[in-house]
């Protein structure tokens, strides 16, 4: 780590030449251990969401009469719940169901981001106005409330939370989007563009979008655990994924919290999985934010190797 | 001063109205409505007499007119007379319904700050001025263990464990403050650390960052050079620089603080507002939720304008026009 630091210039130099993704996954795990670490599980987890069907030793609603609230055996790893079916099946199925939820609740909520936070940035006026005094207020009300209000008229299920989550967390996120927008809007390649007259679609999808595409990539990335963690939370209270169907959330309020104390594991397994790919995520996405976040870049200004130094021998004076 | 205050005052005003014409239109969309609820619960009889039973509860309750209307009157009368109307349940007036169960959200919400900020503020200066060394690394997992262990599962578990081995369960009566100040604290202080968890990991972080940000800049580089002790560096100039970001993400959290009371109520079974709501929407009850909503929103509101203000207490440049 410490050498990456001291060459910042000959390790950037090198890797001008390699394709984005590479290049900030090369410099992922020369620099932040934490991050790859968390990368690592992030790619377990997907990987476990994936193939649940082929990895899970028993169906996740299949049930052995005879071995209810069993505690864990060679047979049942994980022990099983009071209708007699194996923790560890349903815990990878849930695994299934909060990488739906993370990636298509994402995807959705970073499109609504992008589109409000583009358009409103990069037009400003009146429009702007407007869309912020809408988008405030909105943000002003406790999201967990708007949400058990909205799933109640829905019902539970997958879909719906998916839609709910994303569109309730993308109409926040654009504020993010389109401060990025309006700080690069008065560059003078937009106006270069303006000037040879590109088309406003031109100028929004050629000039605006690949430059905020940072920002977005971290809004993604950071998003992603929360959102997992808030279908849990309503899947917990009772606003989420209906049972029979496994997600971490309901595991923990239904048969849970009823049978918990004669069978703790059925406590500890659920939340256990969703901490841990909440802080894989977590960790994955502060590292690509370290590293995409020209601010926090190791060598430029301020916040160089030499800057730091300084500041350490002073600290120790 | 006064100028800007009313000023946001005035701007308030439409996010209000906003949040409450939507929640207002929204929970009259849940499917089966409180009438469907109240007939099926109380009357036995053919379709035509469930018919007229519902038509005159709708009459009585005033929900066969317009929702605008309805909307309308209700605002009116809180405008007028600052009665949120009565629940469509038992008739009781949700202001003293409310009025019993804000204490108790406000001592949840009041305690999880003030037991974040004790956490986090201090870790998160030590790590900022230790950069990189074993401390700040705890410091720095301990924050992120905190925003990672979900909030519902570490109550499960502080409520099934300690049952378990010491056969210790947390009072499900609520201990008045006046009677037992202590048994009172004692009560909700497992609720406020579990809630307030999750501020402060956020906090500590955003603390490390900017003490790291502000030690690098050239006044404090003046500092140093007068050959000032560290800890009048730190706390003096580095600090409250340090902490106007801090504020804001308070003031970002507060929503946040009050959703997941809406869980914790839940989980330590405490009589706030959060469990008031989720009652009133499952038992369709719009009145309350109506009233529970508009005082979320307004406090919601209140804080931030009292946020805000702090600014201008932690950094004397920042004017208010």
């Amino acid at each position: 780590m410490a050498e990456a630091r001291s060459t910042p210039a000959a390790a950037s130099a090198g890797a001008k030449k390699r394709p984005f993704i590479v290049d900030v996954l090369r410099r992922m795990v020369r620099e932040k251990p934490l991050g790859t670490v968390g990368g690592i599980i992030t790619v377990v987890f997907f990987l476990v969401g994936i193939f649940a069907n082929f990895i899970a030793p028993h169906g996740m609603n299949e049930s052995f009469p005879g071995e209810y609230l069993k505690s864990p055996s060679l047979e049942f790893w994980l022990g099983t719940d009071n209708l007699g079916r194996d923790v560890l099946s349903r815990i990878i199925f849930g695994a299934q169901i909060s990488m739906m939820v993370g990636l298509f609740g994402m995807a959705i909520s970073t499109s609504i981001s992008t589109a409000i936070g583009t358009l409103s940035g990069f037009f400003g006026g009146t429009f702007d106005l407007i869309v912020q005094r809408l988008v405030d207020a909105w943000m002003c009300f406790p999201m967990l409330i708007i949400l058990i209000t909205i799933m109640s008229i829905l019902g539970g299920g997958l879909a719906q939370i998916v839609i709910v989550l994303g569109v309730v967390w993308g109409i926040g996120g654009s504020r993010i989007v389109r401060s990025a927008v309006i700080s690069i809007k008065n560059n003078v390649y937009i106006e270069a563009a303006r000037s040879i007259g590109s088309s406003t679609p031109k100028m929004l999808f050629q000039h605006i979008l690949p430059n905020v595409a940072a920002p977005i990539i971290i809004l993604f990335t950071t998003g992603m655990p929360a959102l997992i963690l808030t279908e849990a939370s309503l899947s917990f209270l009772g606003f989420g994924i209906p049972p029979p169907t496994p997600s971490w959330g309901g595991m923990l309020s239904t048969q849970g919290r009823r049978f918990m104390v004669i069978a703790p594991w059925l406590a500890i397994w659920p939340g256990l999985a969703l901490s841990l790919v909440v802080y894989g995520i977590n960790m994955f996405g502060d590292g690509i934010r370290d590293i995409l976040d020209p601010r926090l870049k190791g060598g430029v200004g301020r916040y160089s190797g030499a800057a730091r130094r300084m500041a350490k021998a002073m600290n120790r004076k | 001063m006064r100028a800007y205050i009313l000023r946001r005052l005035g701007l308030a005003v439409p996010s209000l109205f906003i949040v409450t014409v939507v929640l207002f239109l929204i929970i009259r969309l849940i499917p089966g409505s409180i009438i469907d609820i109240m007939v099926t619960e109380h009357v036995f009889g053919s379709a035509s007499d469930m018919k007229v039973t519902a038509d005159l509860i709708r009459e009585q309750m005033g929900l066969d007119k317009p929702v605008y209307e309805q909307y309308g009157k209700w605002v009116w009368n809180i405008l007028s007379k600052g009665d949120l109307g009565k629940s469509m349940w038992n008739n009781q007036s949700v202001r003293t319904e409310i009025g019993q169960r804000l204490p108790v959200s406000f001592e949840l919400g009041i305690m999880a700050i003030i037991v974040a900020l004790v956490i986090a503020i201090p870790i998160g200066i030590y790590s900022g001025i230790r950069q990189d060394t074993a401390g700040d690394y705890v410091a720095r997992s301990f924050g992120i263990l905190c925003i990672c262990l979900p909030s519902f599962w570490i109550g499960t578990m502080v409520m099934v464990f300690p049952s378990i081995w010491w056969n210790w369960v947390p009072s499900m009566e609520l201990i008045p403050f006046t009677k037992d100040p202590l048994g009172n604290l004692g009560m909700f202080i497992l609720p406020a650390i579990i809630l307030g968890m999750a501020t402060s990991g956020t906090t500590m972080r955003m603390t490390r960052t900017m003490m790291l940000e502000i030690l690098r800049q050239d006044y404090i580089r003046t500092a140093w050079s007068k050959g000032l002790k560290e800890r009048i560096v730190v706390m003096r100039h580095a600090l409250k620089n340090a902490l106007i970001p801090v504020v804001t993400l308070i003031g970002i959290n507060i929503p946040v603080l009050v959703g997941g009371s809406v869980i914790i109520e839940q989980i330590f079974v405490l009589p706030g507002m959060g469990r008031l709501l989720l009652d009133a929407i499952s038992q369709r009850d719009y009145t309350v939720v109506s009233g529970v909503n508009a005082v979320v929103a307004a406090f919601v509101l209140a804080t931030n304008l009292v946020v805000d203000m702090t600014y201008g207490f932690l950094d004397p440049r920042i004017h208010y026009r």
